[in-house]
């Protein structure tokens, strides 16, 4: 009976919480298809139902453009470490080399240094190669594998037992084929876990367009997000009706890939704090 | 004895090919190494020593810009601000995520369901959620109010009253603990059974079961959270940058909000003040090192590993 009790309690809860969290979403869902004087009252259904608002937002903003800016260079960055981190991480993890750990030291060392120290100089590189207002340099850095995904796919590759390259190296393949065709195959969870986590951080980021954009056509959407919100909040009369309806249009494709790859995500999340 | 002297030579033959098969493996970091992170810091280093701006060539002034530090008053309102939120927010945010990763771990099944509702806020984009913040947090007509309206609470100007902006971003920051929460639930998860059981024998209540059982056996997964957490909060941006900061907005009391990373952006990128901008990196670099080092040192003891120290 207390038993009973308690595991209603605890739903009861759960549910109270899950209210919480999930509300500022059909909150601002709603929101986005109300007219502009209904757009703050706190009904969930509209009264008056309209498209209006996402019309307003494709006429003020080239969003399709953004995103397909985003696009690009979140494909690119999640690809681009997704491969190089698990070669280096492959490097680490399968050979045997002088200073190997030594090594493999540095790269641990290198997630602990706050992003902050290199912002500026990296700037500058990027400044002094004309890439400033491209897109490169919010993709390009990935090229180089990244210190965290490195240390998370060399655990899994660890974790491998070796006898099938052992095999596969006496039938004579050689280093690159023992890495893609054995290798990589055997750890795609960890593989699908970067490309989510990249293509998730690529995505949501604003400081870096922040720091490289200039021009509006080559704004990624959270960078073109921020200057609606300059130009519609800030910027004189309210519009909160364009800044959230677009904000719904930022969050939906990012929900959407959470949902296709929810497994994953959590799986991945779990294993990542659990090396604590 | 012919055969002993080849085979020395072959062994170190076999462990260079090794060692160049590695290194063609690792090159991409090495290269990311040497451009992206060792350079930029040398470079920070010395041109925080410089008063260098983009236009002009540097111009070497010694300590100066660390002797600015100490005089800028926006730079101890900006430590001032980040410690505040950092204090309230990383100990609020493990709390949550443990009670709420305690509940799900109670509830039996259809947990699925509750780990995709808490999990979904990590998923919009931080811009998103400092419009959000302003939305939620209006005091005219924010959802939060007419929360607390209901209870016949008058709410505070949440995003315009200099005292509760940070409190506002607080709360706000809670709304993406969704992570933790399953980081905690995995860890939940791994507890042996056994542990309860003889717990339960010997008659300890669900409070003390919890608090002798469960938090020493997860401990070192709130560690983790608990550092990781810290230096998150020590260098939080776009929520603030985006709900307070940027073009045209003139409107807000944003001195409370100014995080110490806001400061340093706006010092690099808007007003060109590169050198000072590294002597402020720097800065924030020792005093993230410095925090981290003293709560390693501290939280140590009470964490738990089995099989012993690590």
């Amino acid at each position: 009976m207390r038993r009973r009790i308690r595991l209603i309690l605890t739903w009861a809860a759960l549910s109270g919480f899950a209210i919480a969290f999930i509300y500022p979403f059909v909150w601002l869902l709603s929101a986005s298809f109300k007219p502009r004087s209904e757009v703050f009252d706190h009904r969930i259904i509209p009264e008056t139902f309209t498209f209006e608002n996402y019309i307003k937002v494709w006429n003020e903003a080239p969003l399709a453009l953004w995103m397909a800016n985003t696009l690009f260079v979140t494909v690119l960055a999640a690809v681009a470490v997704t491969i190089t981190s698990a070669m280096v991480a492959w490097g680490f993890a399968y050979f045997r080399f002088p200073g190997r750990n030594a090594l493999f030291g540095v790269v641990l060392a290198t997630m602990m240094l706050p992003g902050v120290v290199t912002m500026v100089p990296v700037f500058l590189i990027w400044n002094s190669l004309g890439m400033v207002g491209t897109l490169t340099p919010l993709w390009a850095q990935n090229l180089f594998g990244s210190a965290f995904y490195i240390f998370l796919l060399r655990q899994f590759f660890l974790g491998l037992p070796r006898e099938p390259f052992e095999a596969a190296k006496i039938d004579g393949a050689n280093n690159w084929k023992i890495f893609t065709r054995i290798a990589l195959p055997l750890c795609k969870p960890a593989v699908v876990v970067t490309l989510l986590f990249e293509f998730q951080a690529a995505w949501t980021d604003l400081m870096r367009p922040l720091i490289y954009l200039r021009d509006s056509s080559t704004f990624t959407v959270p960078r073109g997000l921020k200057a609606l919100l300059d130009q519609f909040g800030f910027g004189g009369e309210w519009h909160w009706e364009i800044v959230m309806t677009a904000s719904v249009i930022t969050t939906v494709p990012m929900i959407i890939l959470f949902f296709l790859g929810q497994k994953h995500f959590v799986r991945g999340i779990a294993t990542t704090g659990s090396k604590g | 004895m012919s055969a002993s002297r080849t085979k020395a030579p072959r062994r170190r033959r076999a462990q260079w090919i090794e060692t160049r098969a590695a290194l063609l493996f690792i090159s991409p970091w090495i290269i990311g190494f040497l451009v992206f992170t060792a350079w930029p810091v040398i470079n920070s280093a010395y041109l925080s020593l410089t008063d260098y701006d983009v236009i002009n060539d540097p111009n070497f002034v010694g300590f100066d810009n660390y002797a600015q530090l100490f005089e800028d008053p926006k730079v101890g309102l900006a430590l001032r601000n980040t410690f505040v939120f950092t204090v309230l927010s990383v100990p609020a945010h493990i709390i949550v995520s443990l009670g709420l990763a305690l509940l799900l771990n109670g509830a039996t099944r259809a947990t699925g369901f509750f780990r995709t509702a808490f999990f979904l806020p990590k998923m919009t984009p931080p811009v998103a959620v400092g419009i959000l913040l302003l939305l939620l947090f209006n005091g005219q007509n924010g959802l939060i109010n007419g929360f607390l309206g209901v209870f016949g609470i008058d709410g505070p100007a949440w995003t315009t009253d200099p005292a509760w902006v940070k409190p506002g971003l607080v709360l706000m920051s809670l709304w993406t603990v969704g992570s933790s929460v399953v980081i905690i639930l995995a860890a939940l998860r791994a507890v042996p059974q056994e542990l309860y059981d003889s717990a339960l024998v010997d008659g300890a209540g669900w409070w003390r079961r919890t608090l002798r059982i469960t938090v020493p056996m997860i401990s070192p997964t709130l560690f983790f959270l608990f550092i990781v957490n810290t230096i998150n909060a020590l260098q939080s941006f776009t929520e603030a940058y985006t709900a307070f900061f940027g073009s045209g907005n003139t409107t807000y009391s944003n001195d409370a909000a100014l995080f110490y990373a806001i400061y340093l952006f706006q010092q690099a990128f808007e007003f060109l003040h590169m050198g000072y901008a590294s002597a402020l990196a720097w800065l924030l670099f020792l005093v993230i090192m410095a925090i981290t080092g003293v709560q390693m040192l501290v939280t140590r003891r009470f964490v738990h590993y089995e099989g012993g120290q690590p």
